[in-house]
């Protein structure tokens, strides 16, 4: 039976089946969720397993894929490799994208080549009007007069400029102008210059010189007709095809992008494909393959009660890979401890997690988290009532709750995990707070009177009690005296405490004392129950010896010396007494210990002398119980054992030194038996964390929300509205935020030190089985 | 027209919920202030001569209380228009949200 009371029970199966078959039994078994596979090849490193490349091949694939390169570089190749398991489209995809680049590539290569005509034709206008005109004045023109016009980067001008007046020796005219940058041409190339020039020598041999030199400067050259017209005409045809090309650019970029926006609908599900597989590789590198290549054999802890259902598993994936054999589970013995394993629901794995976080359960120990539910809560709300606090902490729990699924698209971790994790943590403390904030009466400092208070001042005044009109003016402080009658109606307030106090100059030091002693009540309550629940393990694994050595000798001292004290505490409630002769129950506690019995002492009750000398008694000779008995019983049997052996001496026994049983069990008796007074002590932080919460909730409230409140002028409500908002902003970040943190940690560090060491072993390993879901859930 | 919008998401939806909680708190003062509730005596800015030269006991004192609940009402109102301020810039943030994807 699966609960949460205890962890489940364990098995250890080995698993054969078909190399064919492999791939998709792990699958299915990784969607299943519920196995845990034993690591058959501890000795071999990480490099030198089977399948080491698979899974390289997989993170490979993963890093780009993560990378999102499809989406923002759409300039970029992408090179892919592939594993023949995964679609095909991945293939045609990288080809596809190839060709387009490709082609990409060659079209702006043409623009740039058009453009460079372009302007080249706009800008040797005036150069051949010149040179026609130099030409005309200097010489005839002659057939020989040839020029020849390029582009060339800017930075590269004057020294080509140079190299051309070494070569000509002036015997030629170069112009050049720089080319303007339209936002196009920058868009295209980059943002360099570059410069038009064009060249007119004497003579049809010297092209081939000027064109090698162009050619090492890597400026590039034109042909550009000799007639205006012709090269009207070529401007006209430059101009048709640019329009002709940036039209294909645009509809070739379209395409791309079309074709990326469609891959990248599936980039998720490749990703979650590629880590599935990369899973799948790893499990495969932990399982065992035989000589023939063709079996493997994985040994897996999985729950009892799930055995049909990795049976069922086992065959639904081998049937989905077609093969014949189906795999073959057969359950083994074993030594080994198991892992633990606690099956939970969204609600409990909050808080499953508190407890798993200070130490894993011991296999099939029992288990704190049913308990924790309701007592973390509860102590956290002991440290924090302040129903307003709680109101808004409830809401804000119950907002996160409804929200979960939308709220875990935030990338920040923290949030995440705390918030989102814990919002049935939160909702519940929120809660009990409201509860504890109730019973308090604190509501942002403040009391309600809803039932009427108990205390009345009017009968304090003549004729009924002593005080006159005079009596005001004299003191500042006056006391009110229950003994006068109807001062205090003799009924106490029906649910919580007295609003009246709330109003009252000495309500700490009622309160404190009401703190405190019910901090003492609530620990020694919370310390009993984990004793406890110690009794349940000692029956479930069958020690009964140690139900009498330890059980209830710890149950006794226990209750003898702190279950006494509850009872002082809550008898001294319920009897009256006059408050100037009551005695302090620590010192009557204190007295106890040291046997100080004096006739001045005032004592509770008739017979408390004696009560008490019996109970000291008892827990005192407890803990030579605790100490000594277990031991020698042990020792005894070993005794026993060696003389029925006899001769045949096994010389060295494997079992624990007697010395060393001797030193655990006294290490055991000193940590129960002090432990037990300063764990009590501990729990005096319910009463520390809840005044410190108290004072400063009635701080902000006095020094913030007051002092808007007493400016009665008109200007008074827009003060209040400022101040409030002040209020209301340091009342979440220093009273929810800071003092939440606080009083969860010091409630999560009572269950785990004060409540736990009373039972909990807390030495196992957790089950962590292949599970596709958690898998593709810490992805995001 | 410029944009009418001038905070953010955040801003706009913290806003709304101080919005909402200033307005239950400070009714909810202001019901008890009017009611005259004990509890809240500190609160109220009462110095001795009112207590002293009253002529009418308690009244001057019941007068500051209403004094004091009034404000409250007032700054929840002007809670209120805050709030109506805090919806429009999320609606508003809301659209552009929708016009830029």
């Amino acid at each position: 039976m699966s609960s949460l009371f205890r962890s489940e029970e364990m098995c250890l199966v080995q698993l054969f089946f078909q190399t064919e078959s492999a791939h998709n039994c792990i699958s299915e078994l990784g969607h299943l969720g519920l196995v845990q596979f034993k690591d058959l090849n501890p000795g071999v490193a990480a490099f030198q397993r089977r399948f080491v490349k698979e899974v390289k091949k997989c993170e490979e694939m993963e890093r780009i894929l993560s990378k999102k390169v499809f989406y923002y570089k759409m300039h970029q190749v992408i090179i892919l490799t592939y594993i023949s398991d995964v679609n095909s489209t991945f293939e045609k995809l990288e080809q596809e994208l190839r060709e387009i680049n490709r082609n990409h590539a060659a079209l702006r290569q043409n623009l740039i080549e058009l453009m460079d005509i372009d302007s080249l034709l706009r800008m040797t206008e005036d150069f051949f009007e010149e040179a026609e005109s130099l030409l005309t004045y200097s010489e005839p023109p002659s057939e020989d007069s040839v020029f020849i016009a390029g582009v060339i980067k800017q930075d590269r001008f004057p020294a080509f400029e140079k190299v051309l007046w070494r070569l000509f020796h002036g015997n030629f005219v170069l112009r050049h102008a720089e080319m303007q940058a339209t936002e196009e041409l920058q868009a295209l190339r980059g943002a360099v210059k570059k410069d038009v020039f064009i060249i007119f020598v004497q003579g049809d041999h010297v092209r081939e010189k000027i064109r090698k030199v162009c050619e090492g400067f890597r400026a590039s050259l034109y042909s550009c007709p000799k007639t205006l017209y012709e090269r009207k005409q070529m401007s006209n045809s430059v101009m048709t095809q640019m329009q002709d090309l940036r039209m294909i650019l645009r509809r070739t970029e379209e395409y791309r992008a079309g074709v990326l926006t469609r891959a990248a609908e599936h980039v998720q599900e490749w990703s979650s494909k590629v880590k599935k597989m990369k899973a799948i590789y790893y499990t495969l590198n932990l399982c065992n393959i035989d000589i023939t290549q063709k079996l493997i054999v994985a040994e897996i802890w999985c729950p009892v009660s799930d055995l049909t259902l990795v049976q069922s598993a086992l065959i639904k994936g081998s049937e989905q890979s077609g093969s014949s054999v189906t795999p073959v589970l057969n359950r083994i013995q074993t030594q080994q401890t198991p892992p633990t394993f606690n099956r939970t629901n969204t609600f409990t794995e909050g808080f499953q997690a508190i407890i798993d976080a200070y130490g894993v359960g011991t296999y099939q120990e029992i288990n704190p988290a049913p308990y924790t539910i309701v007592t973390f809560p509860f102590l956290f709300a002991v440290m924090f009532g302040d129903c307003g606090h709680g109101l808004v902490m409830t809401l804000f729990a119950v907002w996160v709750t409804s929200q979960a699924e939308s709220l875990r698209k935030w990338k920040n971790e923290v949030l995440n995990d705390v918030v989102i994790g814990g919002r049935y943590i939160i909702l519940l403390m929120g809660m009990f707070s409201i509860y504890t904030g109730l019973i308090y009466n604190d509501c942002f400092s403040k009391s309600f009177n809803i039932f009427g208070s108990s205390w009345s001042v009017r009968p304090m005044f003549h004729p009924h009690g002593p005080w006159q009109n005079e009596t005001l003016h004299e003191y500042h402080h006056l006391q009110l005296n229950p003994f006068v009658p109807g001062v205090y109606s003799g009924d106490p307030y029906v649910f919580g405490i007295d609003p009246v106090w709330n109003i009252a100059s000495n309500k700490l030091s009622f309160l404190n004392s009401f703190k405190m002693k019910m901090s003492v009540i609530l620990g020694v309550s919370h310390m009993l129950f984990g004793v406890a629940l110690s009794l349940v393990n000692f029956v479930h694994f069958r020690k009964f010896q140690d139900i009498f050595l330890q059980f209830v000798p710890q149950l006794i001292f226990m209750l003898s010396l702190f279950g006494y004290l509850i009872f002082l505490i809550l008898y001294k409630w319920c009897i009256t007494l006059r408050s100037e002769m009551a005695p302090s129950i620590l010192l009557l506690f204190i007295n106890m210990m040291l046997f100080d019995y004096q006739s001045e002492h005032v004592l509770l009750y008739r017979g408390q002398k004696g009560v008490q000398i019996f109970l000291v008694l008892t827990a005192v000779l407890m803990v030579p119980v605790l100490l000594l008995v277990k031991p020698f019983l042990i020792y005894r049997t070993r005794m026993k054992t060696r003389h029925q052996v006899g001769e045949q001496s096994r010389a060295t026994l494997s079992q624990e030194h007697m010395g060393d049983i001797f030193v655990y069990q006294a290490i055991h008796t000193i940590e129960f038996c002090l432990g037990c007074i300063s764990n009590t002590a501990s729990y005096l932080r319910l009463w520390a964390l809840s005044l410190a919460h108290a004072e400063l909730s009635e701080v902000l409230w006095r020094m913030v929300l007051q002092v808007g409140l007493k400016i009665s002028s008109g200007m008074g409500s827009l003060m209040l509205v400022v101040l409030f908002a002040a209020f209301a902003v340091l009342t979440v970040t220093v009273l929810l935020i800071m003092e939440g943190l606080s009083a969860f940690l010091h409630a999560l560090r009572l269950h785990w030190v004060e409540f736990q060491n009373k039972f909990y072993e807390g030495s196992g390993y957790k089950f962590t089985p292949l599970s596709f879901d958690s898998l593709l859930k810490t992805q995001h | 027209m410029p944009s009418l919008l001038f905070c953010g998401p955040k801003l706009a939806a913290c806003g709304i919920v101080l919005s909402i909680w200033g307005v239950i708190m400070l009714s909810m003062l202001g019901i008890f202030f009017s009611a005259k509730s004990a509890v809240l005596i500190e609160d109220v800015p009462f110095t001795e001569e009112d207590i002293r030269d009253d002529k009418n006991p308690p009244q001057t004192i019941y007068g500051l209380y209403n004094q004091v609940g009034i404000n409250c009402f007032i700054a929840a109102s002007i809670y209120v228009g805050v709030g109506a301020l805090s919806l429009c810039q999320v609606r508003l943030n809301k659209r552009q949200e929708y016009m830029v994807t």
